[in-house]
C-alpha cells in the first residue's frame, strides 16, 4: 500500500466502515456513550452531590479541621518527595533500557512492573517486614539512631508512608518514558558522542527535547496516583491527625459512619476529585503535545 | 545496530555504568528487598503452618471471591473495552475527545473516593441501586454484583488503553480486501480485525485482571466484607491480619498473590514481547 499515505489510508477505512448503514454505528456509540456516563461520569457528579448535602458553610467547615489539614500536609510532602524520586528514577531507568543492548533487559523492565501488579497492601506488608518490630533492617535503623542520636521511626511514621507512596507509582514515569525513547532510536546520540559530546550534554541537548511531553506527563499521572494512594498507606499509617494522608482521612470519616461524617468525607473526597479533573485536562493536554512531538 | 556495535567493542554512548547502576540500587532497595522480605518471613513458618493458614476457610473464600470478580469484572471489560476503543477509533461524533479523556478517570482518580462513591451511589438509597431496589428489588452494594462493578470501574481504562493504539496502527488494507471480497462487516471484524488485536487484548485483559485480583481502596466498602457471604477479598483478609498483629498469616497469604501476580506479570511480557516481535518483523 506504498502508493497511498497513511491518512489517506486511514479515511478509507473510515470511509468503509461509514458507508455502510448507519445503525451499527449508532448503536456501538449509544452503548458507548451510556457506558461511560453511568460508570465513569456519574459517580463524579455523585460525589459533589453528597459533598454539598448539608450547604455550603457545613462544606467548607469539613474541608478546614484540624485532622483534614494535618493530612493535607502529609499528603502534599510525601507527594512531593515521591515525585523528585519516581523522576529521577524513571528518567534514569529508561536511558539504561533504551540506549544500550545488554542481556537481561526484559527481565529488568518486568522486575520495574512489579508494583503495577501487586496489592498496594503487600507493599505496606513489605514494608512492615522490612522496618518493622521483627523485620532484618529494624537492626539497622536503631544503629544509625543511636549513631546520629536520632530517632526516626520507618513504620507507623511519616517515612514510612513516603516509602509506600513511592513504592506504588515506581513505574509510572519510566513507563511513559520508555515507548518514546525506544521509538526515537540510539542514532542521534551515537553520534553526538562520536562527535564528543559527554554524556550530560547529550541528554540535554538531545534526548531531553524527545521526552519532555512524555515526562510532563508522566509526572502528572505519578502526583495524581501518590496523592490518592490508598492500600500500602492503610497498611502503614496508624494515627489520625499525624500520619494520616487525605484517602485515610476520607476512609476514617466514612467509617465514622453518621450522616454527618460521611458527608464530610464526600467533601474531603470531593478536593480530590476536582485535582482528578485537573489531571485528566492536564494529561490530555499532554497527550496531544507529546504525540505530536513524536510525529515530527 | 546492536551487532555492529558489539563487534566494535564497547558502547558508543556514554552513562551505562551509571545509569545501569542506579536502575538496579533503586529498584533492589526500594522494591526487591522489602519483597523479598515478606518471602523470607514466610519461609519462617513449617510447610504445615503455611497450609494451615491458606486453607483456612475465609482465606479460601477470599481468593476464591477476588480471583472470581476479578475474571468476571475483566471479561466484561474486554467486552466493553474492544467497543469503547473501537467507537473511540472509527468514528466521528460530539464530544469524541471528552469521552477519551474520562476513560482515563480511574487511573486519576483515588481508589478510596471511587470506593466510598459506588458503594454509595449502589445502595438501596443510592442514585442508581435505588432505583434497581424500589423496581426489582435487586441489591448491588454489599454483593459480589458491587465488587464486580468496582472492578469494572477500576479495570476499563488498561483494556482500552492496550487496544486503542494497535487498532489506529491497523493496516487497514487486510479489512478492505475482505470487504471487497465480499465478507459481511460482521465477519471481517471476528475473522480479520479479532485476531489482529487478541495480543493487545490479552494484555489489557492480563492487566486488568492482575490489578483486580489486587485491588484494595475501590472494593473494600462496596462489597461489604462480609464473612458469610463470602464478599471479603484478599487484600482485606491482609489488612485485617496486619491490623490484629498476625504477621506469620498476612505474609503466607501475601505469598501466594504475589506468585500470582508474578505469573500474571509474565505472561503479559511474553505476550508484549511476541507482539513486538511481530511488529518489527513486517
Amino acid at each position: 500500500m506504498a502508493y497511498m499515505k497513511d491518512d489517506q489510508r486511514k479515511k478509507l477505512a473510515v470511509d468503509v466502515t461509514r458507508n455502510s448503514k448507519g445503525a451499527t454505528k449508532y448503536i456501538l456509540i449509544t452503548i458507548s456513550v451510556l457506558f461511560v456516563f453511568f460508570m465513569l461520569i456519574l459517580p463524579l457528579f455523585s460525589v459533589i452531590v453528597n459533598s454539598l448535602k448539608e450547604g455550603l458553610g457545613f462544606y467548607l467547615e469539613a474541608i478546614s479541621t484540624e485532622y483534614v489539614l494535618a493530612a493535607l500536609g502529609v499528603t502534599i510532602l510525601a507527594t512531593v518527595i515521591t515525585v523528585i524520586v519516581n523522576t529521577f528514577f524513571g528518567i534514569v531507568a529508561s536511558w539504561a533500557l533504551t540506549k544500550f543492548t545488554f542481556k537481561g533487559k526484559q527481565f529488568i523492565a518486568t522486575l520495574i512492573d512489579i508494583p503495577f501488579s501487586i496489592s498496594p497492601v503487600i507493599a505496606g506488608l513489605a514494608y512492615i517486614m522490612t522496618f518493622g518490630r521483627s523485620g532484618w533492617a529494624k537492626p539497622v535503623v536503631d544503629w544509625i539512631n543511636d549513631m546520629l542520636g536520632t530517632d526516626i521511626k520507618i513504620v507507623f511514621a511519616i517515612p514510612g508512608v513516603v516509602l509506600a507512596t513511592i513504592f506504588v507509582t515506581f513505574p509510572f514515569i519510566s513507563r511513559e518514558l520508555i515507548p518514546v525513547l525506544n521509538a526515537q532510536g540510539t542514532d542521534e546520540e551515537e553520534a553526538a558522542a562520536l562527535m564528543g559530546a559527554k554524556g550530560w550534554t547529550i541528554f540535554k541537548r538531545i534526548t531531553f527535547p524527545h521526552i519532555k511531553w512524555a515526562l510532563v506527563y508522566g509526572v502528572i499521572l505519578c502526583t495524581a496516583r501518590a496523592l490518592g494512594e490508598f492500600g500500602a498507606v492503610n497498611a502503614l499509617s496508624k494515627t489520625r491527625g499525624e500520619t494520616f494522608t487525605l484517602p485515610l482521612e476520607i476512609d476514617a470519616l466514612y467509617l465514622a459512619g453518621s450522616a454527618d461524617s460521611i458527608t464530610a468525607s464526600f467533601a474531603v473526597s470531593s478536593i480530590l476529585v476536582i485535582i482528578a479533573v485537573i489531571v485528566l485536562i492536564l494529561r490530555n493536554i499532554f497527550e496531544h503535545k507529546s504525540k505530536a512531538n513524536r510525529e515530527v | 545496530m546492536a551487532k555492529a556495535r558489539k563487534f566494535r567493542g564497547g558502547r558508543v554512548i556514554p552513562g551505562f555504568g551509571l545509569t545501569f547502576g542506579i536502575t538496579i540500587a533503586m529498584l533492589s532497595i526500594l522494591i526487591l528487598i522489602p519483597l523479598a522480605s515478606v518471602l523470607f518471613q514466610s519461609f519462617r513458618l513449617s510447610p504445615s503452618e503455611f497450609w494451615g493458614i491458606i486453607s483456612m476457610p475465609n482465606v479460601k473464600h477470599a481468593f476464591a471471591t477476588s480471583i472470581g470478580c476479578a475474571f468476571i469484572a475483566a471479561v466484561i471489560n474486554s467486552i466493553f473495552g474492544i467497543m469503547l476503543a473501537w467507537v473511540l477509533v472509527r468514528y466521528e461524533f460530539p464530544c469524541k475527545r471528552i469521552m477519551d479523556g474520562v476513560i482515563e478517570l480511574p487511573f486519576c482518580l483515588p481508589t478510596a473516593v471511587a470506593g466510598i462513591t459506588l458503594s454509595k451511589m449502589y445502595s438501596t438509597k443510592g442514585e442508581i441501586g435505588g432505583p434497581l431496589f424500589d423496581w426489582f428489588g435487586l441489591r448491588i452494594s454489599y454483593t459480589h454484583v458491587g465488587l464486580v462493578i468496582a472492578l469494572i470501574f477500576i479495570g476499563i481504562p488498561f483494556v482500552v488503553r492496550a487496544i486503542q493504539p494497535v487498532l489506529e496502527k491497523l493496516d487497514s488494507q487486510y479489512e478492505e480486501a475482505a470487504y471487497i471480497l465480499g465478507a459481511s462487516r460482521r465477519k471481517t471484524f471476528f475473522k480479520v480485525i479479532i485476531p489482529e488485536l487478541r495480543p493487545a487484548l490479552l494484555t489489557g485483559f492480563g492487566l486488568a485482571f492482575a490489578r483486580g485480583i489486587g485491588e484494595y481502596g475501590s472494593v473494600i466498602y462496596i462489597s461489604g466484607n462480609n464473612e458469610k457471604e463470602h464478599t471479603q477479598v484478599v487484600s482485606y483478609i491482609i489488612m485485617q491480619k496486619l491490623n490484629y498483629l498476625e504477621y506469620e498469616s498476612a505474609t503466607a497469604i501475601a505469598l501466594i498473590m504475589l506468585i500470582i501476580s508474578f505469573i500474571l506479570l509474565l505472561f503479559i511480557n511474553i505476550i508484549q514481547i511476541r507482539q513486538s516481535r511481530r511488529t518489527n518483523n513486517i
